[in-house]
């Protein structure tokens, strides 16, 4: 999960915050990291881009994104799946 | 600072026709010009409909006098200014102090992104003449020059609020007593840029687009141009027939929200329309209807709609979104749908917002899905609305 | 009119207020880069990771201009800007051509509308008000004041913020470049008007204003006149237009202290400066600002925090390297872009 968090810390250029600085469980919208919805498109091209997983619609975004858990859970699951 | 200006001609082109007559007859049956990718070169051709302008550039160079190889931003902006301007009548232009205020979101932006597939290769290559255009000014300028209007030239980019910007300076600097003519609107060529842009936001529709619809997916990008000629009351009377319609309202106002989402409850919306109802002096209720921002996205619509439904309840005017007709055209779409709203008033009649299957849940009203016809319109407000929290909505009416 | 306050990023170091005490920065080459604050006292943490370079400049100047005017909520804002956010753009359209329209990211495409600085201002302020940008290459920034004048002359506005904002990239400089704008090879900027050779230096810069209905008692100027023409057909119709310009504020060529030139020092484009020091401009003094900013669209809008900057104290600071034949009262701006732009700004002392 410390690569993911640093792909999400390079993808949307978050200054001064360190992977550690991320928990696993906290969430990335609003109230935690308080990222938005460009934020989330960007982390749709992450995943395509460093996973090769397309988010299949959009709506699928708030439950995948809502923390690095829940990201690193739905790569795994992907990737087992393309595998 | 308070005299009337008048609007005394209109010129458009968009998919849905080259020039007013058309767009009005396509309007009145219904007639949609979204479709298949034709001229744009992307690899999203088979995947994203989008309403093109029909003619080629050749096509559009040899009717307006421009060479083929300019902008077609330019090539479709000077074709509806020319038109615009015949049909204001207005003989002598150099007899007046005379401006031309045009919008667009990218420029020459059609060339550069050719420059671009060269020159990254190698900076040495790229035809020069491709991006001598680039600047949204350089734009306007073609066409400026092609006019022959150089008292006053000005060009506004506030995203896809910009030609109402430009249709609301021009009626400034009239009432500010620095010009008596001002062709005013916006003009955007589709390009890939723009079309891979608003695709990275998720915001395109693969379909035909649905504004205020509950199942709606998103946009359409369009392209085409749309100007009115502004005139001071001093030019409205030595015209042999004396315009009809008035700017009667405008407002701009800043959402300050997001760089690109629209508030919830539609703030910068609701600023826009109830400034512009002041500035005219008019009651909610005196709306007979509305030219809709109306995009087809999530976000716009129901943010446009919580402002109207904060501002016209329990009464609402007709309302329909003509990019279900144009797409959405960017910075041409201020000037495009000034041009329907005055169309709207002259014809007495209301065009259908196409394609409505569910109206939204959460709307108390309904937009318009039938073509009204015989309809006593006397006050028409459009609604412009843009990244960069920009919104502006104008007022026409008839005296 | 008043110019309450100003906040100017430019090579040289304008930003913080110093009082230009010092000599000007000296570069070597054909291309002048801002000298840049920490942002960090002016930009929230969570906004600057979007901003581009351009954006952080254009908002840093506005925040300390808005500081120095103690207006927390503008009335209105107007923007001027010829080439718009070309870091985003170009970093978008690099990587749609590179990867062919895939795997591209929103950021740098909706950062890169020419209304983005204006917004993010807005933004940060929390501000509702009238918001415009205008991007009328070298009548970018003079529109956006016309914009500010009328807002006040209408009443809409007791205060308005203006800014113009451009930026030199890579691409841009190299595109430029082959277009024979710039001169070859090291050129110093301090020796920028006697090389008496073709083309100039690229400069960039972020200016932003304060304008007033109202004086305050302790503004910078008076806006006394504001005027553009474009392409005029020869010098006798330049002078025609100035000489109109005068005449329309009751103001004649005697009245005016200073001249401030957008002299560039391409001798071309400069030519007509000369053959106007011989007519209307012979007796008046004239002080050059393009060899401190460098060329660009928007460079006028540094000429004109510079005639600001004089009218508030009435000496010319040693940024410039002159002294004034007298107390400075009256200022007349005049630049031109290219011999098709050209734009007159008359200020004076309050």
């Amino acid at each position: 999960m410390s690569d993911l968090k640093s792909q999400i810390i390079a993808q949307l250029n978050l200054q001064d915050v360190k992977p550690e600085d991320i928990g696993d469980d906290q969430p990335l919208f609003v109230e935690g990291l308080g990222l938005d919805s460009i934020d989330a498109l960007e982390l749709i091209v992450l995943l395509q881009q460093q996973y090769q997983i397309k988010l299949s619609n959009s709506d699928e975004g708030p439950n995948v994104f809502r923390t690095v858990r829940t990201m690193a859970e739905y790569i795994k699951a992907h990737q087992a799946q393309n595998s | 600072m308070n005299e009337p200006v008048f609007i005394a001609g209109t010129g458009v082109i968009s998919a849905i026709g080259n020039n007013v007559t058309e767009c009005l007859d396509a309007l009145e049956n219904g007639r949609a010009g979204i479709g298949p990718m034709t001229r744009l070169d992307s690899v999203h051709k088979n995947r994203l409909p989008v309403a093109e302008v029909k003619l080629s550039n050749e096509e559009l160079a040899s009717r307006t006098g421009l060479p083929a190889i300019k902008s077609r931003t330019a090539l479709l902006s000077l074709a509806a200014a020319q038109e615009a301007i015949r049909h204001s009548g207005i003989e002598d232009l150099a007899a007046w102090r005379c401006g031309f205020i045009s919008a667009n979101s990218v420029g020459g932006m059609d060339k550069t992104e050719n420059f671009f597939r060269e020159f990254i290769a190698d900076n040495n290559k790229g035809q020069l003449h491709d991006v001598v255009d680039h600047e949204c000014g350089s734009v306007t300028e073609l066409v400026a020059d092609a006019l022959g209007i150089n008292e006053h030239v000005s060009t506004i980019s506030t995203a896809c609020s910009s030609s109402a910007n430009s249709i609301f300076l021009g009626a400034r600097l009239i009432r500010n007593n620095i010009l008596d003519v001002v062709i005013a609107g916006g003009t955007d060529s589709l390009t890939r840029f723009t079309l891979n842009g608003f695709n990275t936001l998720m915001i395109l529709d693969e379909q035909f687009c649905q504004p205020f619809d509950e199942n709606r997916r998103g946009l359409n990008l369009g392209e085409g141009a749309g100007y009115v000629v502004l005139v001071s009351e001093k030019v409205a009377a030595t015209m042999k027939h004396k315009p009809e319609i008035v700017l009667s309202g405008y407002c701009n106002a800043n959402d300050a929200y997001h760089q690109t989402a629209s508030s919830p409850d539609g703030t910068g919306s609701y600023l826009a329309m109830s400034g512009a109802l002041k500035k005219s002096g008019l009651q909610p209720s005196d709306i007979d209807y509305i030219n809709l921002h109306g995009t087809g996205t999530q976000n716009n619509d129901i943010a446009e709609g919580t402002a109207i439904k904060r501002l016209f309840e329990p009464t609402y005017p007709k309302m329909s979104s003509t990019k279900t007709f144009t797409g959405h055209t960017l910075g041409a779409s201020g000037g495009i749908e000034a041009v329907f709203s005055v169309l709207a008033l002259q014809h007495g009649v209301i065009f259908p917002n196409l394609r409505l299957q569910t109206p939204m849940k959460d709307l108390p009203f309904r937009v318009t899905t039938e073509l009204e016809k015989g309809v006593s319109l006397k006050h028409v407000l459009s609604n412009s609305f843009g990244f960069g929290g920009n919104c502006s909505s104008l007022i026409f009416s008839k005296i | 009119m008043y110019i309450r306050a100003t906040g100017n990023i430019s090579p040289q170091k304008t930003f913080g207020h110093s009082a230009l005490a010092e000599a000007p920065v000296a570069y070597t080459g054909n291309r002048l880069a801002c000298i840049e604050p920490d942002y960090k006292e002016f930009i929230d943490p969570k906004l600057i990771r979007r901003m581009s370079r351009i954006i952080r400049m254009g908002v840093a100047a506005a925040m300390e201009c808005l500081k120095e005017a103690d207006i927390k909520m503008p009335d209105a804002i107007t923007t001027g800007t010829a080439y718009g956010c070309l870091e985003d753009t170009n970093l978008f359209l690099g990587r749609m051509v590179e990867f062919n329209e895939e795997l591209l990211t929103p950021t740098a495409f909706i950062q890169s509308t020419h209304n983005t600085i204006g917004a993010q201002i807005g933004l940060m302020l929390q501000c509702n008000n009238y918001n415009n940008a205008y991007v009328h290459r070298a009548f970018s920034f003079e529109n956006a004041l016309l914009d500010a004048v009328m807002l006040l002359r209408e009443k809409e506005a007791a205060h308005v913020l203006v800014g113009a904002i451009d930026e030199i990239v890579n691409p841009s400089f190299t595109i430029l470049n082959r277009f024979g704008i710039y001169k070859p090879g090291d050129v110093s900027n301090l020796e920028l008007y006697k090389a008496n050779t073709k083309g100039t230096i690229a400069g960039e810069g972020a200016s932003f204003f304060a304008l007033t209905a109202e004086p305050s008692g302790n503004d910078y100027a008076k806006l006394e006149g504001l005027h553009t023409f474009y392409k005029p057909a020869g010098l006798a119709a330049t002078e025609k237009q100035i000489s109109g310009f005068l005449q329309r504020h009751a103001v004649s060529m005697q009245d005016i202290d200073l001249v401030i030139t957008g002299r560039n020092g391409d001798a071309a484009h400069d030519e007509p400066y000369a053959q106007l020091t011989q007519s209307l401009f012979g007796q008046t003094q004239q002080l050059n600002f393009k060899h401190l900013c460098g060329e660009y669209p928007t460079a006028s809008a540094f000429g004109f925090w510079l005639a600001a900057r004089i009218l508030k104290t009435g000496n010319i600071p040693e940024l410039l390297q002159a002294s004034a034949a007298k107390p400075v009262k009256r200022v007349l701006l005049y630049n031109s872009y290219k011999g098709s732009h050209h734009s007159l700004s008359l200020l004076a002392a309050c």
